[in-house]
């Protein structure tokens, strides 16, 4: 071995002059301790068996979800996604109205909270006095990490019957000729889902909003006041068009969360497989189909339906996650971001 | 750059000026305005929660079954044992991987490109769906098993902790300062000595609270138990058996018509936010801390 | 009880950077030698190849020969081992912050496997009055946290700690630098005490320092050993021209 070549090597040393010629049990013990290589190779080996863990999960995924989706899609193909008969005693599965469900949900979740998200995090970081601002930062951080059961039992008693009792008899009133607020009033639907949505997915909007803007050098911002301008234009031209590839990301990665999100969805959009024009029919989302009749489904077919569902839910949150999480990484260069 | 912004023209006349800090005082209301319209509902919700949660329990609310339907009283002492076993079973498998990743791709990820490949996925796995890991884990393990689970359970559970202690445990231990590690292997401290004794030592505070917000996360996550874990309404501490779990069974509770059964799921919202709580404050508090206790 | 360091044809390279070019000299044992030379001459870069502390940056490389009395270091693989027998000193005070002073001194024993407490215990005394900092600290030994001390205890701190594990060259890279002149003037009379019975290599920006310490000097620019020879001859009567330069301050 190596090390008992040093040893003898060693001991064969002329001595300087006036040295001691017996070595200290302590410099003995250190030189008979030994190459450490084997064990070094063998923990970084472990560590790498474990973080290529990461990739063996998405493996997994993809191939429980495509072997359990056989049936369907040798089936209906592609027509899966554009039939909108969800028909489980014949045997007819279409996927359309649950495609429908989660991408007007979620748009809908967008269209209110990333307004309300961006003026918050503008707020937050330009114009929030410092006393306020580790308060409300915290509060936003609690919010995000609420569990969706807890937001579905809220929305389930407190949320519906506002809607039902207040907000959309002044909808129907006021906007019901469009047939985007028609029909009867149960509370529960399309509205109901996307209101909820929008309050899960506005802190984390609204957290990284605050990163990306928190990440435009402070140089910029000075360079637009230097040449005389108000805060809002300084906001404006010195911030948020720096940071705007990085909101689009945040914006991007709330729509991600949005179209995954399950259990406050499912007790709230009313469970019915059909399209309707109106935001307060009842309706369904591809997460809630699969979380209401996965554990009832009676035969392999209807159970390759639903998992083919996951599967494309699966593709389309990947898809979206890595577009948002390339847009946030160039603002903010690649450091750690929290918060999901 | 200042030289790709463009200016209105600066135009002597006072009514451009006073467009101007008119749209600076719009814009300043709008943000105060999203900010309040933002901020007081979520406060709002937050007391409710906390308001109906307090008023819902009580000793019984931690210590007994349900009773049945109908009769008064009783508790979640089961789902919360359920949820204690799942996220046992869930730890033991997704810290030590998790560690033990997050320890790759900040210590030895020479080939920066695999760490940056780890890192990325790692991410965007923490966006999927927890449903679709219900999925996956059904067809791994329910299926072949014929039976539900609180395995199931746990190791669905414990394959979305694994990506988020990863990230986490990275963050932490790049915040060893280099000079630290480099002391370590003057002393010809064996590599792995070094990581595990001296670099993951120091930043173990911010590792550990990694691992509680993972915990915390998973607590409170309800779709992926739907058909692993399953359910259950008695006791039961078996590993091979359905099992009840805290989030679940508020999702039972609060979609059925007994209003005993709803004052219990307002009790258990209440006991999953202040874990959430807890864990939030702590991260902050070790955050701020810094990861070099006592260090100038 | 220090050994002689003999280098031959060391080149370095951070990535396609060649920063030491050609480097060839030999160092006495039990003796001081200062290095010197301004900033980015590739001085530290070559303390660090003589324990093999460069590879650990991802783009380091290294070829040639280094002989740390008659062992060549670079022909293993592991450079653990080498590492056990040269002490290193950084130049910004680095004690390790979870650990008491005691357990930072015994570190390099400990973390090695070494139990026996009662040796340990003497170790720590020893290598804490050879660093002149036990009666700084002998009650505190294990209630305090090395890094809760001063800058210069905490230097002294790191000499004890490289001092426990009984090297055969202490390294010292600006040892001083980073710490006020009363702390740097205990450091240099260290150096004066410890170089009888190790070796000692000494980078240092400051001259003054280097005449005083050192028995022999290298000038070192551009990644280039221009000169090395006995102190007094290079501060009085260089032989380079550039090394005159540097010594009169023309540059650097």
């Amino acid at each position: 071995m190596a090390g008992q070549a040093d040893v003898n090597r060693r001991t064969g040393d002329v001595p300087a002059p006036g040295a001691d010629p017996s070595p200290s049990p302590v410099r003995v013990f250190l030189l008979n301790c030994g190459s450490s290589s084997l064990a070094d190779r063998a923990f970084s080996g472990l560590m790498l068996v474990c973080a290529l863990s990461i990739f063996a999960i998405v493996i997994l995924i993809l191939v429980e979800l495509i072997s359990g989706s056989k049936l369907t899609i040798q089936k209906f193909g592609m027509s899966f996604f554009f039939g909108s008969a969800w028909d489980p005693v014949n045997g007819n599965f279409g996927a359309l109205p649950f495609i429908y469900g989660t991408v007007v949900s979620s748009i809908l979740s967008l269209i209110i909270a990333v307004p309300l998200a961006v003026g918050v995090a503008i707020f937050l970081t330009e114009m929030c006095p410092d006393f306020l601002r580790g308060f409300l930062a915290f509060f936003t951080e609690l919010l995000a990490a609420i569990p969706s059961v807890v937001y579905g039992l809220w929305a389930v008693f407190v949320l519906i019957p506002l809607l039902r009792q207040y907000v959309n008899p002044f909808l129907i009133k006021t906007l019901g000729w469009s047939g985007i607020f028609a029909g009867p009033n149960y509370g529960i639907g399309m509205l109901a889902a996307g209101v909820i949505l929008s309050i899960m997915i506005l802190p984390i909007i609204s957290s990284l909003t605050r990163e990306v803007i928190s990440a435009v050098p402070h140089s910029q911002r000075e360079a637009v006041l230097a040449l005389g301008a108000t805060r809002w234009e300084m906001i404006r031209m010195g911030v948020l068009r720096n940071a705007r590839i990085g909101i689009v990301g945040a914006v991007i990665l709330g729509l991600g969360r949005a179209l995954g999100e399950t259990m406050a969805v499912t007790m709230v959009i009313g469970n019915r497989p059909e399209i309707a024009r109106s935001l307060l029919a009842p309706g369904y989302s591809m997460a809630s189909v699969i979380a209401n009749e996965f554990s009832e489904a009676s035969d392999a077919l209807y159970l390759s339906a639903l998992i083919e569902i996951g599967l494309a839910l699966f593709i389309v949150t990947v898809i979206v996650n890595a577009l948002a999480r390339v847009l946030v990484w160039a603002v903010t260069r690649g450091a750690p971001v929290r918060g999901t | 750059m200042a030289s790709n912004i463009v200016m209105p023209p600066l135009r002597a006349r006072a009514s451009n000026r006073v467009w101007r800090v008119f749209a600076d005082h719009l814009a300043t209301t709008a943000a105060v305005g999203s900010t309040i319209l933002v901020m007081a509902p979520l406060i709002a919700i937050f007391g409710y929660l906390i308001y109906k949660g307090a008023t819902s329990l009580n000793l019984a609310f931690f210590t007994q079954v349900p009773k049945p339907v109908g009769e008064v009283g009783g508790g979640m002492a089961n789902s919360i044992l359920g949820s204690g076993i799942l996220l046992a079973i869930a730890s033991l498998m997704g810290v030590p991987i998790g560690i033990a990743g997050g320890i790759y791709i900040a210590e030895f990820g020479r080939n920066r490109r695999l760490a940056n490949m780890v890192r990325f996925t790692a991410d965007v796995l923490n966006g999927v769906p927890s449903i679709v890991m219900g999925i996956a884990v059904y067809t791994l393990i329910v299926v072949p098993q014929k039976h539900f689970s609180a395995l199931a359970g746990g190791v669905a559970l414990g394959i979305m902790m694994i990506p988020t202690i990863t990230r986490t445990t990275e963050e932490m231990l790049l915040m060893v300062p280099l000079n630290v590690r480099e002391a370590a292997l003057g002393l010809g401290v064996p590599n792995w000595r070094s990581v595990v004794s001296i670099t993951l030592r120091t930043a173990s505070p911010g590792v550990i609270t990694g691992c509680m917000l993972a915990f915390a996360r998973v607590a409170g996550e309800t779709a992926p138990l739907l058909f692993t874990a399953f359910g259950n309404q008695f006791w039961s501490t078996s590993v091979n058996q359905p099992i009840a779990a805290l989030p679940l069974q508020i999702y039972v509770y609060a979609l059925s018509p007994y209003d005993e059964w709803h004052r219990l799921a307002w009790g258990g919202a209440l006991v999953l936010i202040v874990l959430i709580v807890v864990s939030v404050a702590l991260v902050r508090y070790v955050a701020g801390r810094g990861v070099l206790k006592g260090a100038s | 009880m220090g050994v002689e360091i003999e280098v031959s044809d060391l080149n370095a390279w951070y990535g396609t950077n060649h920063t030491l070019q050609s480097i060839s000299l030999r160092i006495p044992a039990n003796h001081a030698t200062a290095l010197i030379g301004p900033s980015g001459c590739g001085k530290s870069t070559f303390v660090r190849c003589l324990n093999r502390m460069h590879e650990t940056n991802p783009i380091g490389r290294v070829t040639g020969t280094v002989r740390v009395g008659q062992v060549d270091i670079y022909a293993q693989s592991s450079p653990v081992e080498i590492r056990r027998r040269i002490g290193m000193v950084f130049q910004r005070p680095n004690p390790f912050p979870t650990m008491s002073i005691y357990d930072n001194v015994a570190s390099g024993l400990r973390l090695n496997g070494y139990r026996n407490r009662k040796v340990l215990d003497e170790v720590v005394e020893r290598s804490l009055q050879q660093a002149a900092l036990w009666e700084e600290v002998k009650d505190e030994l294990k209630k305090k946290s090395g890094a809760s001390l001063s800058g210069g205890q905490q230097q002294r701190l790191c000499i004890a700690r490289a001092l426990a594990v009984d090297p055969e060259v202490m390294l010292m890279d600006e040892p001083a630098s980073a710490l006020d002149p009363v702390s740097t003037a205990k450091i240099e009379d260290l150096i004066f005490q410890l170089k009888s019975q190790y070796t000692i290599v000494i980078v240092t920006h400051n001259m003054q320092q280097a005449a005083r310490v050192a028995e022999n000097t290298g000038f070192f620019l551009n990644g280039k050993l221009v000169e090395f020879d006995a102190t007094h001859k290079i501060f009085t009567n260089p032989t380079d021209k550039r090394t005159e330069d540097y010594i009169t301050g023309r540059f650097g």
